[in-house]
């Protein structure tokens, strides 16, 4: 997908991954089951508002805390086409892209962009918002070999010789 | 001249404050003390402050508020409902405890006297028979009625007599003997009734046996449990720093809805299968039935003297792999008195779960509850369907020994059988 | 060539003359921990991806500890996929309730000095404290770990961190690495290495060094790293050879930041509600009314945290109406402290003393608060909501501080 359009939803700094899915739902038995709680101690709506291709812009630090992989999963499997935040908690980052979870580093969309605004992404090259346009890097070859796999568990399924 | 009288009619007299009573009759009575767990005070605090016109309690000092069922918490709502109650305590100046243990326990440890009536919000109050006290469960209710009032009524039970004889046999307890008689009576054997225990049989009974039998008789579904309080009950009391109020005999010739000799000889150890307590059958029949957990507790089975006896089994030996083993103390009391005696390094040597004094997984709703299809035996008060976790799991109720014994072999069996 | 510690040892991993930060290297595993929450996820996921066995089930531990005791009903679910996958996949290292993965992982013997080790918890940080390569993943990455023993890392920058001087008595390795915190901010040492090091690190226990270690994810970093000495390689019970020695970071090594404390500069201080960032003095903070204490968790549930709370609360009651909860955090600790009379003095101030397992911490259960409640506790992360509802406030402190506390019934500085 060369280019993507969706409605952002705005969160702040140091978004941990407590927020993103309380301990207390992390034994229930999929993904799907654990999604209506995610974000619930900051936003408890948030996760019933989220439409598929919506974008999450946040600030620094994005995704701190625990490793819980159900916290990238969960975001994807509310159908967030990408989360851009100023940076990432790195363990949050790892387990994103090992579940094809399109993260973007920018620090300047915050000032721009407002909750309900529409954002295009330019994948590897822009942001475009408003006609305005926000440069973004592109991830480490050994990254976007994981990506483009489809994720680690198709990665290590054609290691496996399995796909 | 008086008619004869029973233990629990002499009690309910003196607290109607008229000589005699009969089966039957219902009276005003002065309760003595009133003890309230986090079962259900959240609920009386509601009524007490939403539908009372002048609310106001009679006499602050006979209130004893225990937080004792989910410690340490498990969710906001509990966490609420306990935050309530210590507000209310502080504000009104109740005896509180939070986190020292199972509210039998402490009531027996700190509060319960010989010849008092007590309330409960918590059906296994008829443990404080086992000090001669006349101890009932109420609803929340009757409870802030009397909380309000000082008062309320009772209805005379009638009493049932277990007159025990000889001893039991080593290796048996007194678990396995209220467990037999349960069976025999069966689950609604004692409704509405009291039942006394006598007989020289009784004075080879320890306070923590008696204790244990008298907690169990609402599995019967008796109001009240009563023993006289010999001279083992006065140097448990004093032990404790107290004095009884008035120490109750059963008159010769009371009389009796029905009179029980039990050969405490020939009790052998007992299972209760799930789903009833009075399921019981010889522990013989359920030998390699497979469990997922054990649990040495409760206000029936978590004094020391239990712990001495799971000590025993456990000690030179470990728990099974697969078997989650809680041990369970019913008091801070007993559990620094098992640290004491180097209990718990036998329990942690053998890899056992040693948890906070509270009602753990007897209660079931946080500590060490069981999942779909699992089985654990229990010393807990029940085995109801989905008591320990899981509407789909079963409960299985032993004495202390018979559940040591069955964490170390995996599967059901006797402590004689290791 | 001058090296930084993490460079030397994953140089050394890898078979290299050495590594660059920055680098993208395979580096070979030599032990993993899953625990509890994530083995059924992390067993799901190494199936489907289409591996028969496991790398090397000797390498392999699986620890029971964020649902030990359950909670909820199916949490024995978990306890029982574990239980499957280690019998399936012949594995000899589980530990069904012997403590919190972090405490056991060196206390029992598995990590050594210059291991590479990933465990599907953040805190695995945590084995720093003896010179080890230990850093938190994902159970899709620990998945793919299990299958192929591997896995690619960036060379992480460093950051060192230089202390020197004695420590005040009312001030300990907690109140360190909570200041640093504080100084970085809770994303400043992302991507990075931190090493310690400076005579007040050389003097402090393994215990104290697993404290600052197992914080360093609360900066964001990566890992910490603590050069193994004596104490470590009595610790780990392995003779302290020029293997472990070698490795530390050269002074003239490429450091993207160096920040250098003195001990006596330190003060007890808290991270207040909620951002394990927001450092502020103990003194600031004195007559805030608390409700609950915790002491416990891999941070601090060690036999000297124990010990420095008994050593406060000998002979005296926590405040009425206030509740102290103790989880020791594993079962050797819980032992010792039996042993030498602190759980006694603990028991007799009043306080609940729990099973050893990460308890209060990973908020599941273990004395969770509701609305309008506050608590002072030695664990590592004070988020929203962790220990209850959104409207509970959490501060995080050292034992001493969280003793004294209990006791007051408020903040205190000791």
């Amino acid at each position: 997908m060369d280019q993507f359009t969706g409605t952002v939803w705005i969160l702040g700094d140091d978004i941990d991954t407590d927020i993103i899915i309380p301990t207390e739902y992390l034994a229930l038995k999929t993904v799907d089951d654990m999604k209506p709680y995610a974000f619930s101690p900051l936003r408890p709506e948030l996760a019933g508002l989220i439409k598929p291709g919506d974008m999450i812009v946040a600030g620094k630090n994005f995704g701190c805390g625990s490793s819980r992989e159900q916290a990238p999963e969960i975001i994807k499997a509310l159908g967030v086409s990408c989360v851009i935040a100023k940076s990432f908690a790195r363990i949050f980052f790892r387990n994103a892209i090992n579940n094809g979870l399109l993260l973007i580093e920018n620090d300047q969309i915050q000032k721009a962009v407002h909750e309900g605004d529409l954002l295009t992404v330019h994948t590897n090259q822009y942001l475009e918002h408003d006609g305005q346009k926000y440069p973004i890097e592109s991830l480490p070859d050994n990254l976007l070999d994981i990506l483009n796999a489809g994720g680690l568990v198709k990665a290590m399924r054609k290691l496996n010789g399995l796909d | 001249m008086t008619r004869p009288m029973t233990m629990a009619e002499k009690i309910i007299a003196a607290a109607a404050g008229v000589d005699e009573v009969r089966p039957g009759d219902i009276h005003t009575v002065e309760v003595d003390q009133l003890m309230s767990n986090d079962g259900t005070t959240h609920l009386t605090i509601d009524m007490y402050q939403k539908q009372l016109k002048n609310p106001h309690i009679a006499d602050v000092s006979k209130l004893v508020w225990i937080v004792d069922h989910n410690v340490p918490c498990d969710s906001p709502k509990t966490a609420a409902s306990h935050k309530k109650m210590r507000d209310f305590a502080k504000e009104n100046g109740i005896t509180f405890y939070e986190g020292q243990g199972v509210c039998h326990q402490i009531m027996m440890e700190n509060h319960v006297r010989p010849g008092e009536l007590i309330f409960g919000a918590d059906s296994h109050t008829c443990a404080y028979g086992a000090l001669g006290a006349f101890g009932t469960g109420v609803g929340c209710t009757d409870y802030l009625y009397a909380m309000v009032t000082g008062k309320s009524w009772v209805l005379v039970p009638e009493t049932l007599k277990f007159n025990l004889h000889g001893k039991l046999r080593e290796g048996v307890y007194a678990r396995d003997l209220i467990l037999t008689i349960i069976g025999q009576i069966g689950a609604n054997g004692a409704n509405y009734k009291a039942m006394e225990f006598g007989g020289e049989g009784l004075k080879t009974l320890n306070m923590s046996d008696r204790i244990c039998i008298c907690n169990l008789c609402v599995e019967a579904g008796a109001k009240t449990a009563l023993m006289e309080a010999d001279e083992v009950a006065l140097a448990y009391l004093k032990e404790h720093g107290r004095e009884p109020k008035h120490v109750f005999t059963s008159d010769e010739d009371a009389e009796y809805a029905q009179v029980y000799e039990i050969d405490l000889g020939s009790i052998e150890p007992i299972v209760a299968k799930p789903h009833f307590v009075d399921n019981v059958v010889p522990a013989t029949e359920c030998l390699g039935v497979k469990i997922d957990e054990a649990f040495a507790g409760s206000c029936n089975n978590g004094r020391i003297e239990d712990l001495r006896v799971v000590a025993d089994i456990l000690k030179g030996r470990k728990v099974h792999p697969l078997v989650r083993f809680l041990i369970v103390p019913a008091s801070n009391a007993v559990y620094q008195q098992a640290l004491q005696e180097g209990l718990m390094d036998i329990f942690m040597e053998a890899g056992a779960i040693v948890m906070n004094a509270n009602c753990s997984v007897c209660w079931g709703s946080c500590q060490g509850v069981i999942g779909e299809e699992e089985v654990l035996i229990s010393t807990g008060t029940r085995n109801f369907k989905g008591r320990a976790g899981h509407p789909d799991s079963f409960v299985y109720l032993a004495s202390a020994a018979t559940v040591a014994a069955s964490a170390v072999a995996g599967c059901i069996t006797t402590a004689d059988r290791l | 060539m001058a090296q930084t510690f993490i460079e030397k040892l994953i140089a050394r991993n890898i078979g290299a003359d050495s590594v660059r930060a920055g680098n993208i290297v395979t580096v070979n595993v030599d032990w993993v921990m899953i625990h509890d929450i994530f083995i059924p996820f992390a067993a799901a996921k190494f199936e489907e991806m289409g591996f028969t066995k496991l790398w090397d089930p000797d390498r392999v531990v699986l620890i029971n500890d964020h649902l030990v005791p359950a909670s909820q009903t199916d949490d024995t679910r978990h306890l029982r996929v574990g239980n499957e996958f280690a019998e399936k996949y012949g594995m000899t290292h589980v530990h069904r309730s012997d403590g919190i993965c972090h405490q056991l992982m060196t206390e029992a013997g598995y990590v050594k000095p210059g291991d590479v080790v990933f465990g599907t918890d953040s805190h695995t940080t945590t084995y720093g404290c003896v010179g080890a390569f230990s850093t938190g993943i994902g159970y899709t990455e620990m998945a793919s770990i299990l299958g192929t023993g591997k896995l690619w890392v960036k060379v992480p920058e460093t950051i060192r961190v230089k202390i020197t001087g004695k420590l005040a008595p009312n001030v300990t390795s907690k109140d360190i690495i909570l200041t640093l915190i504080g100084d970085l901010g809770a994303d400043g040492a992302t991507y990075k290495a931190l090493e310690f090091v400076g005579d007040t690190v050389e003097d402090m226990s393994i215990a104290s060094r697993m404290t600052i270690a197992n914080m360093a994810i609360e900066a964001g970093a990566k890992c910490a790293l603590f050069r193994a000495d004596e104490k470590t390689a009595e610790y780990c019970q392995i003779p302290l050879t020029e293997k472990e020695l070698s490795l530390y970071g050269d002074e003239d090594a490429v450091y993207c930041r160096t920040i250098e404390y003195r001990a006596e500069d330190f003060v007890p201080v808290l991270a207040c509600p909620s951002q394990v960032d927001k450092i502020r003095p103990a003194k600031e903070l004195q007559d805030i009314a608390i409700d609950q204490v915790f002491i416990g968790s891999c941070t601090n549930g060690r036999l000297e945290d124990l010990m420095a709370a008994a050593e406060i609360l000998k002979g005296k009651k926590v405040a009425p109406f206030v509740k102290l909860i103790v989880t020791p955090a594993s079962r050797k600790i819980y032992q010792e402290a039996a042993a030498n009379g602190t759980l006694q003095i603990l028991a007799e101030a009043g306080a609940m003393i729990t099973h050893p397992a990460c308890g209060l911490c990973c908020g599941r259960t273990g004395g969770i608060l509701t609305d309008g409640e506050r608590i002072v506790a030695t664990n590592n992360r004070n988020f929203l909501g962790r220990m209850g509802t959104n409207k509970v406030e959490i501060y995080l402190a050292s034992p001493k501080t969280a003793a004294a506390s209990a006791v007051a019934g408020k903040i205190v500085c000791t």
